[in-house]
């Protein structure tokens, strides 16, 4: 089995797995962080989505093997402490999230669209969110939690 | 997903090694397409051969009027490259629009095009654009390397390593979207090329093709209304619960109007 | 109103674990020693099993067992039930309801259905060995149309002939006869109220453990309702005692009615528990999720509506045949009957009404309540035929629904349906409603989008729904197998802070918040200071769950009726401690106080007091802990009017929401943040059964649309922002005036979108879901 090593979070972490293992369930049955979800097996849901080397990515569609290296940012980092990253905030202060399975994904989708396009309005962030499906908010109060978001993230 | 063992070259000369030395071996690019396939055990291969790590294939240049970009050059590296949106900026925005944002930042040209999806969008790209596709062996024109649904020229080793369009005087892509997949329903890509007018169209058959009536309507009278008089053959077009034949061949007229229009 | 009682738009407690990665969901816990299940299914809808080959999947690597219904039944592992018995017409007394086996016995009847289980020590060894299990399969035709199944030349269940589960039916068919018989008017309409998937985002999991040393059984299960499980699970499944047998249900990733049910999988993980010795997770693969999860609605209608020469409806008369899929899933029977047709009065004043249902099985997956449940099919079928009623006569669609309104001052208004209305204002809803949609600007609005070369539309709902099924003994009578209670525990900790417990439970709803609002409205204990347990057997009294919209309505009354209970005791207490008469106690607000004194004791005062009893009342006892049982007097009934509009595309059938207004009356609201959270999902829910969704079987009863490559799932460029405003009539029979607002949007929004799309496409009927290519039929039609 191959050693995988990478950073997750800022953390060196290592493990051995197989070649097979997607990096959503390194993640979370290798190091222990469950915040990363899997909602399909199609990968469109984004239940799964983490940032890997800055970039939101899918993990149940990328292979541990290939983020031998990496930084990976998951909903665990985001936070600093107790204190609430903007984004986090802002799904909070709008009710962005109801059940909270898709939320992880949702937010570090939504912190990966804040840094990379500015002035977001409503009609870019409803197109730029096809990769996360949530069931529970008919996506009114996330999208208005990723404005306010990236906002707050001086966007 | 069933076992496998997974090779990371640094050149394209080590990867084809790799390969011919597998049971039953496949690239690896993207792997967007690839491992949601192995993910429902409906692929098995004996090794994976990353291709992520080779150097050589990444990367966008232009020269002479000729986009060239690597082949394991993500869509959004495409869509963000501010030398593909001053040369051909409707290849940006395809590449902008495929699939959604994580998609993007995985999923590179080489990997799609050597899947060639029926409702892919880079193979009508490189139909209409008269693009070269360069593997480690060739170089093959658009029009010989999309052979059928989800076959292409490529030898079983053959490794894209770039894939070049020459710049249009205007283009433009025009997708409707599967409702489920977001993958292309019908999508028109409509260029206006030093050689005439090229049109190709992906989603509605089992494979991207060009589409002969519209470039001679089109050649003849670059307008939208000059669309409205070609026929278009329901025969060949894909049917399933998202869309009947008769449905299709309205997309691709409708698609092929709005792409003209975009192209001014 | 305080910052944090009841009305306030109180930010959520439970947020801050979900949005930091912390939340508890059945996939995230993991056990020493766990073992991994992965189920054989059947692939095809209907064939007998000649033979089930094990021995080489139980040799493949890693494979701890492999277990199959022979195994199952030896082991008196009971079947699958369903909890409501239906009476037919004609005095037949019950339905037919064939035996569920777990693990198929010799037969199976859809794909996905339940062959075997492997266990083994890794989840990818556990998929292998199960392509490795050999069925000898010998094919059956397959009964997959709703609308045919009775007249199949197969019978899928030899208890049931002709594919017949009931034949039911309510009303009194010769007033009906008899309206019909001198009306101006008749409009009949065909309906088809799609099959839909519930797809909660998180997939159906559980984790069972054994205790040998104990004998003990733990399940974590994604379930709406713990208690219920461990009923079912010991009193029909037989598979562990009920005081043997904990279930928890921790976090849970959203339920819309599709984990209610008692499935398979946890039966038989908590049985095969024991037998292997070992800790047993299962986690469905969406792709399980789409063929095995209980789907919604199904049905297939024809309604007729006899109208006056002014428009007042006369009568309804209305047959349904209602797919209940392979088997009957636990509350099956009831949603296409009490669920849906004690609903068809809607808000409308139809003296006769009569309704017959055929229930009928398919080589499908098991249908079941989805949100809204059967109160969604009832509000499309008849707001489909009103609309079509006012096009037919020519009179405005708001209109003939202000014709036809239960007047505010008819309440109490008994329908001709069972229902008995508490009270209700709908045309206030209606013209709210007209106000917010501008309903006076949409002919310029029409104009411009043909100016265009578009199409516009607008679309009305007027929808009632039944909340917090109840009471008990009525249920009992319509043959329902539970009381549908909820019960409450306050107890009051030494330094003042308070465990609140309840029977239901929160996947998205927000009771952590709510509810603690509740208390500390109430009890004038600040917010922070409530905690709020749900989901675990060992931990509160026995619930029934959340489900129908009930959570506030029954549960929250169960709180008020504990903390009632509360403020009784702590008139005692602080009688005696200020040396008064225990009548002269007055509370608000926390505060005991001695009427016309300044003499006054705090709530935490009196629970330290309570359990430091030094200085204590005689015959009281120490503690302050109260619980409370509430069967209400009647259902609660919110009701309202949706309104929306469309743009289409007649070139491509494109059509775009550009206003979708929703205005409720849901009584008392504890929160309103919460209340619009729940009415925006249900509206996303109900627009995408309008305009994307639907479970598509083919002949051969294979799913085509088993993934989300197929299966549309509303995705946030698919959705307007909503326009949500409220009326109130608060409801008059429990003590917070609240009815639920759970499901409302799911109900009202599938036929205020297809009124609009008609509308827009010159009114012939579209069936849902109304896709691009079906909208560009009717365009093509009406050009």
């Amino acid at each position: 089995m191959p050693t995988v090593s990478m950073t997750v979070n800022g953390k060196a972490v290592s493990a051995d797995v197989e070649a097979r293992t997607l990096l959503v369930h390194y993640i979370r049955d290798h190091i222990g962080l469950t915040g990363t979800h899997v909602g399909c097996d199609t990968s469109q849901c984004g239940a799964c989505v983490v940032h890997v080397n800055g970039k939101s990515v899918k993990s149940c569609s990328t292979l541990a093997v290939q983020a031998e290296g990496a930084d990976v940012a998951t909903i665990e980092g985001l936070a600093n402490g107790e204190e609430l990253h903007p984004m986090q905030a802002a799904f909070k202060e709008n009710h962005g999230l109801q059940c909270g399975f898709c939320t992880p994904g949702m937010v570090m989708s939504a912190v990966d669209l804040a840094n990379n396009m500015k002035n977001l309005d409503e009609a870019t962030i409803r197109e730029q969110l096809d990769g996360n499906i949530c069931r529970c908010t008919g996506y009114h109060n996330i999208v208005k939690s990723i404005k306010d978001g990236a906002e707050r993230m001086g966007g | 997903m069933y076992g496998f063992d997974y090779h990371r070259p640094g050149s394209v000369a080590d990867a084809t090694s790799a390969l011919g030395g597998a049971d039953d071996g496949k690239y690896l690019a993207g792997g967007q397409t690839l491992l949601a396939t192995m993910k429902q055990r409906l692929a098995a291969p004996s090794d994976l051969v990353d291709l992520g790590g080779i150097a050589d294939l990444k990367g966008i240049s232009v020269s002479g009027g000729t986009v060239t970009i690597g082949a394991t050059t993500t869509h959004a590296e495409v869509a963000a490259s501010a030398d593909v949106q001053g040369a051909i900026p409707s290849l940006a925005a395809l590449a902008g629009d495929i699939g959604d944002r994580q998609v993007r930042n995985a999923g590179t040209i080489g990997g799609s095009l050597a899947n060639n999806d029926p409702a892919a969008d880079y193979p009508a790209a490189i139909l209409a654009l008269g693009a070269t596709v360069t593997t480690n062996k060739r170089e093959i024109a658009a029009d010989d390397f999309i052979k059928g649904l989800f076959e292409t020229a490529l030898e079983e080793d053959e490794i894209i390593t770039s894939v070049s369009f020459p710049a249009p005087t205007s283009g433009a892509y025009m997708k409707f979207k599967q409702p489920a997949s977001r993958f292309a329903l019908v999508g028109v890509y409509v260029a206006k090329t030093a050689d005439g007018v090229r049109v190709a169209v992906t989603g509605a058959t089992s494979h991207a093709h060009r589409g002969p009536r519209l470039e001679a309507a089109l050649n003849e009278n670059f307008s939208a209304s000059a669309v409205d008089g070609v026929e278009i053959p329901v025969d060949h077009m894909n049917v399933d619960i998202h869309a009947g034949a008769e449905y299709r061949a309205n997309l691709v007229k409708v698609m092929a109007k709005r792409a003209v229009e975009a192209c001014g | 109103m305080s910052e944090t009682g009841i009305g306030a738009a109180v930010r959520r407690k439970e947020d801050q674990r979900f949005l930091t990665g912390n939340g508890n969901y059945t996939d995230d816990i993991n056990v020493f020693g766990q073992t991994y299940a992965a189920f054989v299914r059947s692939p095809h809808a209907h064939a007998k099993i000649n033979g089930i080959n094990t021995s080489a999947a139980a040799a493949a690597d890693g494979v701890v067992a492999v277990l199959t219904g022979e195994e199952l039944a030896a082991d008196g592992v009971g079947p699958l039930i369903c909890g409501w018995n239906i009476a037919g017409k004609n005095g037949v007394e019950a339905h037919n309801s064939p035996v569920h086996h777990a693990l198929a016995m010799g037969k199976v009847n859809y794909v996905g259905d339940h062959v075997a289980l492997v266990v083994a020590e890794t989840q990818g060894q556990a998929d292998s060995a199960a392509e490795m299990v050999e069925v000898d399969y010998e094919e059956l035709p397959a009964v997959v149309g709703t609308g045919s199944a009775l007249n199949h030349t197969t019978t899928i269940h030899e208890e049931a002939p002709a594919n017949m589960c009931y034949d039911w039916e309510i009303g009194d068919s010769a007033a009906t006869d008899a309206a019909f018989a001198s009306a101006a008017h008749v409009t009949t309409v065909e309906v088809v109220n799609n099959r839909l998937i519930p797809n909660a985002m998180e997939p159906r999991a559980c984790l069972a453990q054994y205790n040998q040393g104990t004998g003990d059984w733990t399940l974590h299960v994604t379930s709406q309702n713990p208690h219920v499980h461990r009923l079912v699970m010991s009193a029909f499944n037989g598979v562990a005692p009920e005081h043997k047998l904990r279930v928890i249900a921790p976090d849970v990733g959203g339920g819309f009615g599709s984990k209610i049910f008692i499935y398979a999988e946890e039966v038989v993980c908590t049985w095969a528990t024991r037998k292997v010795g070992r800790p047993i997770k299962w986690t469905a693969k969406r792709s399980e999720s789409f063929l095995s999860d209980a789907h919604g609605r199904d049905h297939v209608s024809k309604a007729e509506l006899a109208l006056d020469a002014d428009g007042k409806f006369l009568a309804l008369r209305v047959n349904t045949k209602a797919n209940l899929g392979a088997y009957l899933s636990t509350f099956a029977s009831a949603v296409p009957t009490y669920m849906y047709a004690t609903l068809l009065a809607g808000t409308y004043t139809t003296p006769a009404i009569y309704c017959d249902v055929q229930g009928v099985f398919t080589n499908t997956a098991p249908v079941d309540a989805y949100r809204g449940a059967g109160r969604p099919e009832a509000t499309y079928l008849l707001e489909r035929t009103v609309e079509t009623a006012a096009r037919e006569m020519n009179i405005d669609p708001a209109e003939i629904r202000r014709r036809n309104f239960i007047q505010p001052d008819a309440f109490p208004y008994q329908t001709p349906v069972v229902h008995q209305y508490d009270i209700g204002d709908y045309g206030a809803s209606l013209e709210k409603a007209c106000e917010m949609a501008d309903v006076g600007g949409f002919a310029a609005r029409r104009s411009d989008s043909e100016s265009r070369g578009k199409r516009r539309g607008l679309g009305y709902s007027s929808y009632i729904e039944a909340c917090g099924i109840a009471p008990s003994a009525a249920v009992g009578a319509l043959g329902g197998g539970v009381g549908l209670w909820e019960s409450a525990d306050i107890r009051f900790n030494a330094t003042g802070s308070v465990t609140v417990m309840t029977g239901t439970h929160n996947h998205g709803q927000g009771h952590e918040t709510a509810f603690a609002q509740v208390v500390s409205d109430k009890l004038g204990v600040p917010i922070e200071n409530i905690e709020v347990v749900e989901g675990d057997t060992d931990k509160g009294p026995f619930g029934m769950g959340t489900y129908g919209s009930r959570s506030i309505a029954v549960g929250g009354s169960a709180i008020v009726k504990a903390a009632d209970k509360i403020i009784e005791k702590g008139k005692k207490i602080a009688a005696h401690c200020l040396e008064a008469a225990e009548d002269d106690i007055e509370y608000d607000g926390g505060n005991f106080t001695v009427a016309g004194t300044d003499k006054v004791m705090n709530i935490a005062e009196i629970a330290f007091t309570a359990y430091v009893p030094h200085n204590y009342p005689e015959g009281v006892e120490p503690g302050l802990h109260e619980q409370a049982f509430y069967d209400p007097l009647n259902f609660s009934f919110p009701a309202g009017v949706h309104i929306c509009e469309v743009e289409v595309d007649p070139t491509t059938g494109e059509t775009e929401i550009v206003n979708y207004t929703a205005v409720d009356d849901f009584g008392t609201i504890i929160n309103p943040m919460i209340v619009e959270g729940q009415v925006h999902g249900g509206i996303g829910q109900g627009v995408g059964q309008a305009m994307l969704e639907g479970a598509n079987y083919d002949d051969n009863g294979q799913l085509v649309t088993g993934s989300y490559m197929d299966y549309t799932m509303p995705r946030a460029d698919n959705l307007p922002n909503f326009n949500v405003g409220t009326t109130s009539t608060p409801s008059p029979l429990n003590p917070l005036g609240v009815k639920g607002a759970g499901e409302a949007g799911a109900i009202a929004s599938p036929p205020a979108v297809i009124n609009a799309i008609t509308d827009a496409c010159g009114g012939a009927m579209i069936d849902m879901p109304a896709t691009q290519e079906k909208v560009w039929l009717a365009c093509q039609a009406a050009e």
